[in-house]
């Protein structure tokens, strides 16, 4: 493989309902910063049925330019046929980098693209440099359920591909009318060639989780004083789509049933937001909740045990703060969905 | 009668695995070594396939010697038998020299018997790419169908399988067919006590070990760490919590900074009802 | 058909482990089952492991085995509120082969003993609690556990179910311990770098030291608290009797944090990070509680034959040859085919006859002493305390009048003869 003949940052540019995922707009970001750190162009690729307008929004958000393949073979994601896509493009085109989102289609597309082409991959990065002259992609990364950190290269193959978490990098404030290069590629694969199906898509509310598989857990204590003031741990929960987890004295109170008990003798959790309220932090309780990601305590002794193991504190009345919390956030989620829709 | 074979690793319990600060790396000794949660429920679905339809569960993992641990878990849960593949030439591997090695004794399993169906977790909890499974897929040229959580049918007759694939909303149905490479999510099923019968075979089993000499076909070159395009360039313990920092000045504005702390990590709140 | 063994062994901690070990390694089929998610992982022990009894069932074992520090040092600490009498043994001979005790983390040596067993051929099954006893026309002849389709047969079942044994209880062999017969220990083990273990213990690269505490430990209770050293970690804890905590009304842990936090403890556990908390209860009741430990098909080993030695605190050593002992008696009786009591007798004849049947019998009354006169505790270890702390301070005043101030600090002279008859009684009872 001659490194020196690939040259370009791409972003696979994935298409949800008519319209480009977000995760793809902030990785045009983050590839155009790499784009330009290294001097060359960023180029999307889009791939999809009736798709080649959304190539303007690409370009609005940084692409240079962006492959389309628009065809109805490709109405619905599946990996045979957009991974054929990619494979034949990048074979042809020879970019340095290819960003996926790590969204599900993104995981899988990249996954089977990356064997393909025989080079690295690396997963759920959250963290993208490059060094300007060997344009060594260096793509950090959580790994061993977030224990460490580490910088995944790939050195002597080519493209450099990585999947990136959503919500992490930055898009680029849109340049309205900012224009690029259609590049309109054709593929041949015929309909009755293609071993999937999608009979059917089946949009639904996702269900409850498990308090050992939750992001983000909200935990109340004995601080809560009963169970119409453990309500309050409830509300905020369901205000932010957290899961509600106890100490064992909320649970011996009889507020909360034990499966939402953490520490030794419940469950030990790591999610990647754990709030400690009205929990003094007993050490029993600690080993169950200590490698989450963020730690956050309130409480209103300010000598609580449980401040020696968060990141950070708040020492007040968590009848006072949780509600503060809970209209910031009211505000700041339904603010997000507008801007969504 | 169905042969499914699914792809399992050991993995060490990140839950409880505590990082060495001097070296960054996992203390091995601090964590127990444990079946890849994934896998679990990879094996017990292929188990359930094999009550619905007749046929052989087969667990196939690559790694050290004492991954055979992970094969007689697999044993309790109901699979029939287990191969492993182990030799220091498999060392170092990433997703795609994962891939690789494990393809080629997929290779030699179906000799023994052919493969309708192969199944693999989610992702494992150490390497945490998910990138395996479809990377098996590719290489043995079968549509790879990721995150499901239902298999609706399987007709080895008529050649097809129907499954639900999780997306970010909702579930997609789709027909592939056979065989086909599934990757599965927790939720596909829950793996019960199993009964005390197993859990006597499974003390007793002892797997097949393959080293590459017993492979066909091999192409030295692409296993291990000679064959894997990624390299880890650094690694580093991610900050931890240090004696928290208390929040000062009045209330509202240790408010108004605990959400600027927790604005970072917007994308989690967003998704309501938690994970993806 | 259900499985059939020749031997079923319930518990894999030291007494079922070394039964299972010596069994398989004759040849005899057996299997052990453990309740935890793998052998030592619900265990608690302080951790003094005592070579000589694991060094007759596996010569050498201190080569391979997960041990963490050779023991060259013994402390004992009287503590008082503020000051403390300490006193101890250091021996270099201790730091070398064959060595004489060590500490152990039961989660890490446990595992590895099982494993050798499982290598001699035992069958371990993890993660099975085993619910009752089946018996049949008065004789033992399986299990049955929660697994489905869990039950298990055998010729001999071996209890060694630690403790609070259920199983014998169900079988009747005895009653729920009164609270003077068992001790509550609670546990923690801090993590703390291995350089300032060593430097504060006062201690060579891998050696290692217990440190046996008494008096304020347990705030006057009857009971001891310990600290010992491990390779990263120390084990601290303390155990009282029952009865001791319900007559103060205080939660064990609230006593462990006591401990942990007397100001003369504290220095050594400075700067340490909590890592595991357990609690156990540990027999104490010695050779007036044992039970009954054989019957048809059935014989009971370890913890669950109350075999501890709670002056010494010895217990694992005693499971060992108990268990040990087992096996012997079963390959007695596989011989000839019997498995009766009568036959089993044999095990409860050895174990008398043993060590554990001596020291037994030789402590027998030495719970009990301490339990019924509190004063010890409450009292005389305050009283040493003040009399070292009056011969140690320099004050200008001769040590004969400091020996007749603490001689009158004691008190009136009946108060004199009364811990004179109390030492000559507490004499009696450990000699
Ligand atoms: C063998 C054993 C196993 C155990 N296992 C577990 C386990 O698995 N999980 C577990 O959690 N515990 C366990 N415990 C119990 C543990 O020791 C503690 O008792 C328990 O965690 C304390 O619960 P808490 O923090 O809710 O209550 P408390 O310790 O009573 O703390 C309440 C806290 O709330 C604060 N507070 C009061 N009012 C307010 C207010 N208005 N606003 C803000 N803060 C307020 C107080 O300052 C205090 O710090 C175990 C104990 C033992 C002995
Ligand atoms: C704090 C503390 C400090 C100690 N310090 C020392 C010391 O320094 N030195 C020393 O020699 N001794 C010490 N001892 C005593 C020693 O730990 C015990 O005497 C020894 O562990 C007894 O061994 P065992 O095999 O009889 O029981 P255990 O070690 O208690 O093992 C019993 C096993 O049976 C399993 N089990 C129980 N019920 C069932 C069931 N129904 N089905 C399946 N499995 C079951 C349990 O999970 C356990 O693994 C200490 C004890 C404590 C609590
Ligand atoms: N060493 C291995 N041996 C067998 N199967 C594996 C191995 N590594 C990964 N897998 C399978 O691939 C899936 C995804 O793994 P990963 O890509 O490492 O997240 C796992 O859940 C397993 O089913």
């Amino acid at each position: 493989m001659n490194i020196a003949e690939y040259s370009g940052v791409w972003v696979f540019i994935e298409v949800k309902d008519g319209k480009i995922v977000p995760v793809s707009l902030e990785l045009l970001g983050a590839g155009k910063r790499l784009a330009e750190k290294r001097g060359v162009e960023l180029s999307g690729i889009l791939v999809g049925y009736g798709v080649k307008p959304l190539a303007n929004t690409a370009f609005e958000y940084g692409a240079d330019a962006v492959y389309v393949y628009d065809d109805p073979i490709f109405k619905l994601y599946r990996t045979e046929t957009y991974m054929r896509a990619i494979i034949e493009c990048t074979n042809r085109h020879k970019p340095e980098i290819i960003l996926y989102g790590a969204t599900s289609t993104g995981k899988d597309l990249a996954s089977a693209a990356a064997t393909d082409l025989a080079t690295g991959l690396t997963a759920d990065t959250t963290i993208l440099d490059i060094d300007a002259d060997t344009g060594l992609l260096q793509a950090s990364r959580p790994a061993f359920g977030g224990n460490i950190m580490a910088t995944i290269l790939c050195k002597k193959h080519r493209p450099q591909m990585a999947t990136v978490r959503p919500k992490i990098m930055k898009a680029m404030n849109p340049i309205p009318g900012r224009k690029g290069e259609i590049i309109e590629e054709k593929i041949s694969i015929r309909e009755e060639d293609v071993r999937t199906k999608v009979l059917e898509i089946v949009k639904s509310a996702t269900k409850q989780v498990r308090i050992d598989e939750a992001d983000i857990i909200v935990a109340g204590g004995k601080g809560l004083g009963d169970a119409k003031g453990f309500g309050l741990i409830h509300d905020f929960a369901e205000t932010i789509g957290a899961t509600v987890g106890a100490s064992r004295d909320a649970v011996e109170a009889g507020w909360i049933e034990h499966h939402h008990q953490v520490g030794q003798t419940g469950v030990t959790v790591t999610p990647k937001i754990y709030f400690a309220i009205g929990i003094s932090g007993a050490i029993q309780h600690l080993v169950g909740m200590q490698n989450s990601g963020l730690i956050i305590a309130i409480n209103k002794d300010p000598d609580a045990p449980i401040f020696n193991s968060c990141h950070y504190g708040i020492v007040g009345d968590a009848f006072e703060i949780v509600p503060m919390l809970i209209e910031q956030f009211k505000r700041v989620l339904t603010a997000e969905e507008v801007k969504n829709a | 009668m169905l042969h499914v074979v699914a792809c399992i690793k050991q993995v060490p319990d990140t839950k409880v695995a505590k990082l060495n600060p001097k070296t960054n790396t996992i203390d091995r000794a601090s964590a127990p070594a444990i079946l890849n949660p994934y896998d679990t429920h990879a094996v017990e679905e292929a188990v359930r396939l094999k009550k619905r339809y007749g046929g052989t569960v087969t667990v196939l993992t690559m790694g050290p010697p004492p991954a055979v641990k992970a094969i007689r878990r697999c044993v309790e849960i109901g699979a029939d038998e287990g191969y492993m593949i182990s030799d220091r030439a498999f060392a170092g591997a990433d997703t795609l020299a994962t891939s690789y090695a494990l393809t080629k004794a997929l290779h030699k399993i179906s000799q023994i018997r052919p493969i309708d169906l192969i199944i693999c977790g989610k992702m494992t909890i150490d390497g945490d790419t998910g990138q395996v499974g479809p990377g098996i897929a590719r290489r043995l040229d079968i549509p790879p169908l990721t995150s499901v959580n239902k298999v609706v049918e399987i007709d080895k007759e008529g050649g097809s399988a129907v499954v639900h694939r999780k997306l970010e909303d909702g579930y997609e149905v789709v027909k592939s067919t056979l065989p086909c490479l599934l990757t599965v999510e927790k939720e596909i099923n829950e793996v019960p006590y199993s009964p005390m019968p197993n859990l006597i075979k499974a003390a007793r089993y002892q797997p097949t070990i393959w080293a590459v000499s017993d492979l066909e076909d091999v192409d030295r070159t692409q296993l291990g760490l000679k064959g894997s395009p990624t390299i880890v360039g650094s690694v580093w313990a991610p900050p931890k919590p240090q004696g928290g920092e208390i929040l000062q000045g009045p209330v509202n504005s240790q408010v108004d900074q605990l959400m600027d702390i927790l604005l970072q990590k917007k994308e989690l709140f967003a998704v309501k009802g938690g994970a993806s | 058909m259900p499985d059939k063994f020749d031997v079923i062994v319930v518990g894999a901690g030291p007494a079922g482990i070394s039964c299972a070990y010596h069994l398989a390694k004759s040849g005899v089929n057996v299997i052990l089952i453990e309740r935890g998610e793998y052998p030592g992982s619900k265990n608690v022990m302080g951790g003094v492991l005592y070579r000589k009894m694991m060094d007759d069932i596996i010569p050498g074992f201190y080569k391979e085995a997960p041990l963490e520090r050779p023991i060259v040092e013994q402390r004992f600490m009287m503590l008082d509120k503020e000051s403390a009498l300490t006193f101890g043994y250091k021996g270099l001979e201790w730091a070398e082969e064959p060595y004489n005790n060590f500490t152990v983390l039961r989660a890490k040596f446990d595992q590895w003993f099982a494993s050798k067993a499982e290598a001699e051929g035992a069958l371990l099954i993890n993660e099975t609690v085993v619910l009752e006893c089946i018996v049949e026309d008065g004789r033992v002849i399986g299990v049955r556990t929660d697994r489905p389709d869990g039950e298990i047969y055998a010729d001999v079942v071996v209890l060694a179910d630690g403790v609070n044994s259920l199983l014998a209880k169900q079988l009747g062999f005895h009653k729920e311990f009164k609270p003077n017969e068992v001790a509550l220990a609670t546990m923690e083990i801090l993590k703390l770098d291995k350089a300032i273990i060593e430097d504060r213990f006062n201690l060579e690269p891998n050696q290692g030291c217990t440190i046996e505490i008494f008096g304020d430990a347990t705030k006057g209770i009857l009971g001891t608290g310990f600290l010992y050293t491990n390779k990263d970690t120390l084990s601290i804890g303390v155990g009282t009797l029952l009865s001791g905590l319900i007559k103060h009304k205080i939660k064990p842990y609230e006593l462990l944090e006591y401990v942990k936090n007397h100001p003369m403890i504290k220095p050594y556990i400075k700067g340490s990070e909590p890592q595991e908390y357990l609690a156990h209860l540990i027999p104490e009741g010695g050779y007036h509680s044992m039970p009954k430990i054989v019957g048809n098909g059935v014989i009971v080993v370890g913890d669950a034959a109350q075999l501890v030695n709670a002056i010494h605190r010895e217990g694992s050593n005693m499971a060992m040859t108990s268990g040990i002992l087992a096996a012997e008696t079963i390959l007695l009786a596989k011989m000839t085919g019997d498995y009766s009591e009568n036959m089993l007798d044999h095990y409860r004849m050895k174990l008398m006859d043993s060590f554990v049947g001596k020291d037994l019998k030789k402590y027998k009354d030495a719970t009990h002493h301490f339990d019924k006169f509190p004063q010890y505790f409450e009292k005389y270890i305050p009283l040493m305390n003040q009399a070292a702390s009056q011969m140690f301070t320099v004050d200008g005043s001769s040590k004969k009048e400091k020996q007749n101030k603490i001689w009158k600090d004691i008190g009136s002279a009946g108060e004199k003869m009364k811990i004179a008859r109390d030492l000559v009684r507490a004499w009696r009872v450990m000699k």
